[in-house]
Formats: C-alpha cells, sequence, structure tokens
C-alpha cells in the first residue's frame, strides 16, 4: 500500500487530510499530522500536497544516527520513538519535507501509508494504491 | 444559576494574547473565566471588548483595542472556521463586529490561543509576526503605502514561515488612510470585511499579522469524537445543506433575488434589471469560474475564483491573467447596484476593491449614492476630481475607487467616511442606502430583512434570519412587526451561538443546538440545548450593552425613503410596519 497523490489539481486546500491524520491519535488540532498541504505561492497558484514517497532507499533513514528510522522492505520507514532524540537530521535530509515534525514531544512523524487521510478528500486528491510489491509509483 | 463549566485542563483556548504596539510588549493570560461562561468567539469577544475599550472613546485613539476570538470547535470539527474580530467601530461609531474564515481560526487556535487584544499604537509601520509562543514587531515601513495590498501579503509570505499553516492578515491603501470601511484581508480573498477593522489597523499603523502554529488539542472521549467528527464531516460533504454554497455558490441567489424582484439594482431605484443573464452565478462560473478553494478545515469550498484575461493595449500578444474572487455581495453591490452587468467589467472592478482594500457592500453603496448625486446634479465632476461617472461605466467607477481610498477633495474624503455621513452633509439622505449607518447588503426581500439590518447586533444580512423570514414566510402570509421581531432576536440568539463556537454561518443548517451541545460537550463543555440559547441571548444582550454604552439608540435610527418606493417581493416595506417594529424592539431591549 502507497499514498500517493493523484491529482493536485483538485485540491481545495481545505486541509481535511491534515486533520485526518493528527486525528488518527484519536485527538483534535494537528500537531500528529504527516501530510501537508500548502499553498503554491498564493492561493490562486493551487496548492501543494505533500506526502511521503516511501523510497525505497530512503535518505532519512540514512542519516538517522541513532537507527530510529528502519527502512522498511517495499519502502518507507517505520520510527522507533524510543531510539529517536529528535536531532532533525532526518527532516532535513527529505528534500519533499515528508518528515512532519512534532513539536511537543520534538520528534518526527513519519507517514504509515494507513490511507486514512484519503478517506476524508473530498475530491479526490489523494489514493490509496494496491501493490504487493511497494513498487513507487509517480 | 448556571452551572460551573469546566474546560479541559490543558486546553490553551483560554490564553488571551494581548499585545501593545506602543511599547512593543506583550504578555498571555489565562482567561478561563471569559471562555467557560460565553464559550468563545463572539461571545469572549464582546466581554473583552466592554473590559479593554474605554468608554466614549474615539475609534482611532490608541487604546482603541482590536480583539479576535475562536473558539472550542475551532481546530476540532469542520466548518469551525470563522475568527471573531471585534472593535469599536470607526464607521457606526458603536459595535464593530467582523468575521473571517481563511486559515485565520485555524491559525489562531493552532499557535495556542483562544483569543488576541491588540492596543496602543506603533510609531512606525509594523507588522507582527506570531509563532512559537512569540510576537515579533517587524518593521513594515517598505510595505506601507504599497497600492496592492496583495504585494504586501506576498513579501511577508516570502519573509515568514509555517507554510500551510499560517494566515496573513494585511491591510490595503484604504485601511492606512483609515477609510472608515477599509477591510483586513485574510489569505488574499477572505476578510474581515465590515464596519472598518483596516481603518483601525491602519491607524495603529499595523500593515498585518502573521500567525501559525500546529499543535494538538485534547478531546474527552477519544471515540465518541472521531464518531461525531465523521457525522459532522458526512453532512458537510454529502448532505443537500452545503450544495448550495459548494456549487455555484451563494451566487446562485442573483438569478432567484432578481426574479422575484428582491435585487437592489442602480442604488434601489429597481429591484431587477431584464441584463442579469451574464452575471448570474450560473453564467460566471460557465465562462469565467477558474478554480474553487476553502478555508482551512472545511470541505466544502465556497470562495470561487474568476480568471480575468486581459489583453494590454500596446502589444496584442501581450495578456495578464488576473483571479478575482466572487460571490453573491460582490455581484450585487459592485455590480447590480451601480449597473453593471457586464461580467468582465465587475470582475475589473472587484480587483480594484481588493487591492485597496475596502469592504465591497459599503463601497458598492457608496459609489450607487455617488452616482445618483452626480445624476441629480447635487454634486459636480470637482467634487469627484474631475472623474466622469454613469450606471455601468466601470472605468470612472475603479477612478472613483482609487481616490476614494485616497481622497483629495472634500466630497471624497467624506465619502470615505461612509454614506451616512456624506449624505449628511451633501444631502440624498432618502436614497443613501444605509442602515444603522452601515451600508445595506442586496437582500431587498421584504420588512424583516430591513428590521434585521436595523436590529441586528451587526448590521449584516446573514447576522438575522431577517430576509429569511421575508422570503420563507412574509411572502406567503402576515405576520405582526411584533412577531417578525421576535423571530429576529430568537434567531439572533442561535447565530451568537454559532459565532461564539466559531462556526460559519452556512454550516447552520448542520449545526443545531443539539449537535452543539454534544460537539462542545467533547472539549469539556457540559451544555444543553436550552442553557445554550440562554447564553446566546445573553451574549446578544452583552452587544447591546457596549452598543447603548456608545450612543446607539434605536429611536435615532434613520431609515432611507427609497426602500418604501421600490418593488419588493412581499409588498409589506411600509413606514407603519418598520416603525412598529422598532418601537416594539425598543421597549424589549431597553
Amino acid at each position: 500500500m502507497k499514498l500517493a497523490v493523484k491529482d493536485v489539481m483538485r485540491c481545495v486546500g481545505c486541509q481535511s487530510c491534515m486533520f485526518a491524520c493528527s486525528r488518527r491519535s484519536g485527538n483534535a488540532g494537528l500537531s500528529n499530522t504527516c501530510i501537508g498541504v500548502k499553498s503554491t505561492g498564493g492561493i490562486s497558484r493551487g496548492y501543494t500536497v505533500i506526502v511521503c514517497r516511501s523510497c525505497k532507499n530512503p535518505p532519512c533513514a540514512s542519516v538517522c544516527p541513532t537507527g530510529a528510522l528502519v527502512p522498511q522492505k517495499g519502502g518507507g520507514v517505520r520510527l522507533i520513538s524510543s531510539k529517536c532524540i529528535g536531532c532533525g537530521l532526518c527532516k532535513d535530509a527529505c528534500i519533499i519535507d515528508a518528515v512532519f515534525w512534532n513539536e511537543e514531544q520534538n520528534k518526527p512523524v513519519i507517514c504509515v501509508q494507513c490511507g486514512y487521510c484519503v478517506e476524508y478528500c473530498p475530491y479526490e486528491v489523494l489514493e490509496l494504491i494496491k501493490d504487493e510489491k511497494g513498487v513507487s509509483h509517480d | 444559576m448556571r452551572k460551573e463549566l469546566a474546560m479541559i485542563e490543558n486546553d490553551t483556548l483560554s490564553r488571551v494574547l494581548y499585545i501593545d504596539l506602543s511599547k512593543k510588549r506583550y504578555f498571555v493570560k489565562d482567561r478561563k473565566d471569559l471562555f467557560e461562561k460565553y464559550l468563545g468567539g463572539t461571545g469572549v469577544a464582546t466581554q473583552l471588548l466592554l473590559e479593554e475599550c474605554p468608554e466614549g472613546i474615539d475609534a482611532f485613539a490608541k487604546e482603541s483595542p482590536i480583539i479576535f476570538a475562536v473558539g472550542p470547535l475551532t481546530g476540532a470539527f469542520p466548518l469551525a472556521s470563522k475568527t471573531c474580530a471585534m472593535f469599536k467601530s470607526p464607521h457606526t461609531g458603536d459595535l464593530g463586529e467582523s468575521h473571517a474564515g481563511g486559515r485565520s481560526a485555524i491559525a489562531i487556535r493552532m499557535a495556542g490561543y483562544g483569543a488576541i487584544v491588540i492596543k496602543g499604537k506603533s510609531e512606525l509601520p509594523i507588522y507582527l509576526s506570531i509563532s512559537n509562543g512569540k510576537v515579533l514587531f517587524k518593521n513594515a515601513t517598505t510595505l506601507w503605502g504599497m497600492k496592492d495590498g496583495s504585494i504586501a501579503a506576498r513579501v511577508m509570505r516570502q519573509s515568514e514561515g509555517g507554510e500551510g499553516l499560517r494566515a496573513i492578515f494585511r491591510i490595503g491603501q484604504a485601511g492606512e488612510n483609515m477609510a472608515t470601511f477599509a477591510n483586513v484581508t485574510t489569505e488574499t480573498y477572505r476578510h474581515f470585511g465590515r464596519l472598518g477593522l483596516g481603518a483601525i489597523f491602519g491607524s495603529k499603523m499595523l500593515k498585518g499579522i502573521v500567525i501559525s502554529g500546529k499543535q494538538m488539542i485534547e478531546v474527552t472521549n477519544k471515540k465518541e469524537y472521531r464518531a461525531l467528527y465523521d457525522q459532522i464531516y458526512k453532512a458537510a460533504t454529502e448532505s443537500p445543506l452545503m450544495q448550495k454554497y459548494h456549487d455555484v455558490g451563494t451566487a446562485i441567489n442573483i438569478k432567484s433575488l432578481n426574479s422575484a424582484k428582491a435585487l437592489p439594482v442602480k442604488n434601489l431605484q429597481m429591484s431587477s434589471t431584464e441584463d442579469i443573464g451574464p452575471v448570474t452565478g450560473e453564467e460566471i462560473a460557465k465562462h469565467h469560474l477558474a478554480r474553487r478553494v476553502a478555508c482551512a478545515h472545511c470541505p466544502v469550498a465556497c470562495i470561487h475564483l474568476a480568471y480575468l484575461r486581459e489583453a494590454y493595449d500596446d502589444d496584442p500578444y501581450f495578456y495578464k491573467t488576473i483571479p478575482v474572487c466572487y460571490d453573491f455581495e460582490l455581484i450585487y453591490s459592485l455590480g447590480t447596484m451601480i449597473g453593471i452587468t457586464e461580467p468582465k467589467a465587475l470582475l475589473k472592478l472587484i480587483d480594484i476593491v481588493e487591492q485597496v482594500g475596502v469592504d465591497a457592500m459599503s463601497m458598492g453603496v457608496i459609489l450607487a449614492w455617488i452616482t445618483e448625486m452626480f445624476e441629480k446634479n447635487m454634486i459636480t465632476k470637482e467634487d469627484l476630481n474631475g472623474i466622469s461617472i454613469s450606471w455601468g461605466n466601470v472605468e470612472g467607477y475603479i477612478e472613483l475607487v482609487r481616490n476614494i481610498s485616497k481622497p483629495i477633495t472634500v466630497f471624497l474624503k467624506a465619502c470615505a467616511h461612509g454614506v451616512d455621513y456624506a449624505s449628511k452633509i451633501y444631502g440624498g439622505k432618502e436614497f443613501a442606502m444605509q442602515f444603522g449607518k452601515n451600508e445595506m447588503p442586496g437582500y431587498h426581500t421584504g420588512p424583516a430583512g430591513y428590521l434585521g439590518f436595523l436590529l441586528g447586533a451587526r448590521h449584516s444580512h446573514l447576522d438575522n434570519g431577517g430576509y429569511s423570514i421575508d422570503q420563507k414566510e412574509l411572502i406567503k402570509i402576515d405576520l405582526s412587526p411584533e412577531q417578525v421581531v421576535n423571530k429576529l432576536l430568537d434567531e439572533e440568539a442561535i447565530r451568537q451561538i454559532l459565532s461564539s463556537i466559531a462556526v460559519c454561518f452556512f454550516a447552520r443548517g448542520i449545526y443545531e443546538l443539539k449537535l452543539v451541545s454534544e460537539a462542545i460537550k467533547l472539549l469539556g463543555f457540559d451544555l444543553n440545548e436550552n442553557e445554550l440559547h440562554e447564553i446566546g441571548k445573553q451574549i446578544h444582550l452583552n452587544k447591546y450593552k457596549f452598543k447603548m454604552r456608545e450612543g446607539f439608540r434605536i429611536e435615532k435610527l434613520e431609515v432611507p425613503e427609497r426602500i418604501y418606493e421600490t418593488t419588493d417581493p412581499t409588498g409589506k416595506i411600509t413606514k407603519k410596519f418598520i416603525k412598529e417594529g422598532l418601537d416594539y424592539a425598543q421597549n424589549l431591549i431597553n
């Protein structure tokens, strides 16, 4: 399973996906979101939607000094929170800014490709691609 | 006795950020006392205004406060995306209240505040950058005086962090020059539109605010929270209640109000026009709609952006494409009210109004009044700084908008104070379309609408059910003025609650008081429907307390004769009806 942006041109910037992602923890707000929606240089130009592409050889895991980010078979990483010292190197290593940060805990929040956000996108911007091999899709 | 409410201990909603622009200092105070009693938004902002605004003060004095407040549902449930702004209105001299969406509410709540109080006055232009518990006072000298307010916003956007999580408030040239109906724009297309917040910003040399954050909000029961969230989300995305806003948008009302003879045309000399075709919501959508966007945490996406493509005169293959936001009120005020029914002309004028940063309804009504004054030879071309105007002439109106925002002649300076102020000096009161000194919205629906504008706490059509009483009831049956006033006041109580929790009024069909009660319970507020209704009434009375304190009197209200002369759908707009309604309300409220 892999989260993907199906058609960014349909995004209205409602951020329902961001609130959904954060709500997985059970609480409200945005502290735990690991999907991002921002304008592309002003709202009139449309939006940029940032999702983890679950890289096969993830740069975020490569730079982690404590082994807190574990590459997964088929792509992406899992965070072992107890190992994480909150140095933020992973955040800098991700050039699409898909490593999000929980300021309250000072730790990264990493997409687990669960697809909960997809259910809350009213405009079919997002999709969850089913792929046993977890191959990257554009 | 009301029971004690208990907010969730860690909820940052009750944190109020106080900023002093004179001393460039700030502090945070916990105000559970206010939030537990009045929920947030309008309810809390009213109390803060009563506390912070000295009686009888000049709206432009440095002690005059700017208050922003959000509510318990902000950041927790969809459609709770409104920020309530309160201030002493420089336009009416009493209560100034204006609501805006965009990312404003989410950003304030996520930054860890329930309300912000701004006082004092800076000696140089500044903007505020609020994030991570800090307030930075940034030099905005270079942004001051720009003719297009969106450029200032672009500079702030490029200099500040928090992309995707921030709101950017800013004023335009009209605010800097303290036109009393100048607005504050947020996220380019949303506005604290009515009653002159932009002028207060200008008087304090405050060009803008950038605020961001992304914190957690705890709920009392995670499982119930998710279930209720899904219920509301489903209603917002699937129910027909939101369809109207979602598809064609509020502009869909242009066609129906025009055929019902309820749409002001040419300063309400008429209430419909045969030329409406090209500027109906449907037609504009068909030919010009380019994109729909949403406020943060609202899946409805009611904001409609048209793209205006214009050629440059000096180069046949050189075009500019300008995104312009339109809705019902803009098509009315900058369209039919001044005889413009050509969509490109309308969009051009809207763009200029956005650039200078004024309330579109007030500006449209002022332009309409000026046109009639000019037609009747009550003013001269010299008064208009040499500008030629006539109904439907967009180039003249564009010049006039720029001139009113930066007025040179004595007449245009008066116009920058609104149509009530100007008509008291120059005459033409009988067709100066103001109610309680605020220019009218586009609803000539019947007597309930007008009583609503006159008695509503902030003189905007959406703040009272007046236009709806006209269209649903008075058009078919007879109601006494007393019955209408009772209905208006009853509905006001509900709308005070909606703007206190603070949800968008477009969602009023979803957020019935029962649902409100269930939703706020998850944030720690234990109040049933009746208790909420009582709090709503109290908030409305508190607003009246401020209004009366600042000199508002029902008996002093002046009604332009024009409304009695122009056909309306009910045929019931009579002096007798309005007077009886006002007299009855006066006895109730005093």
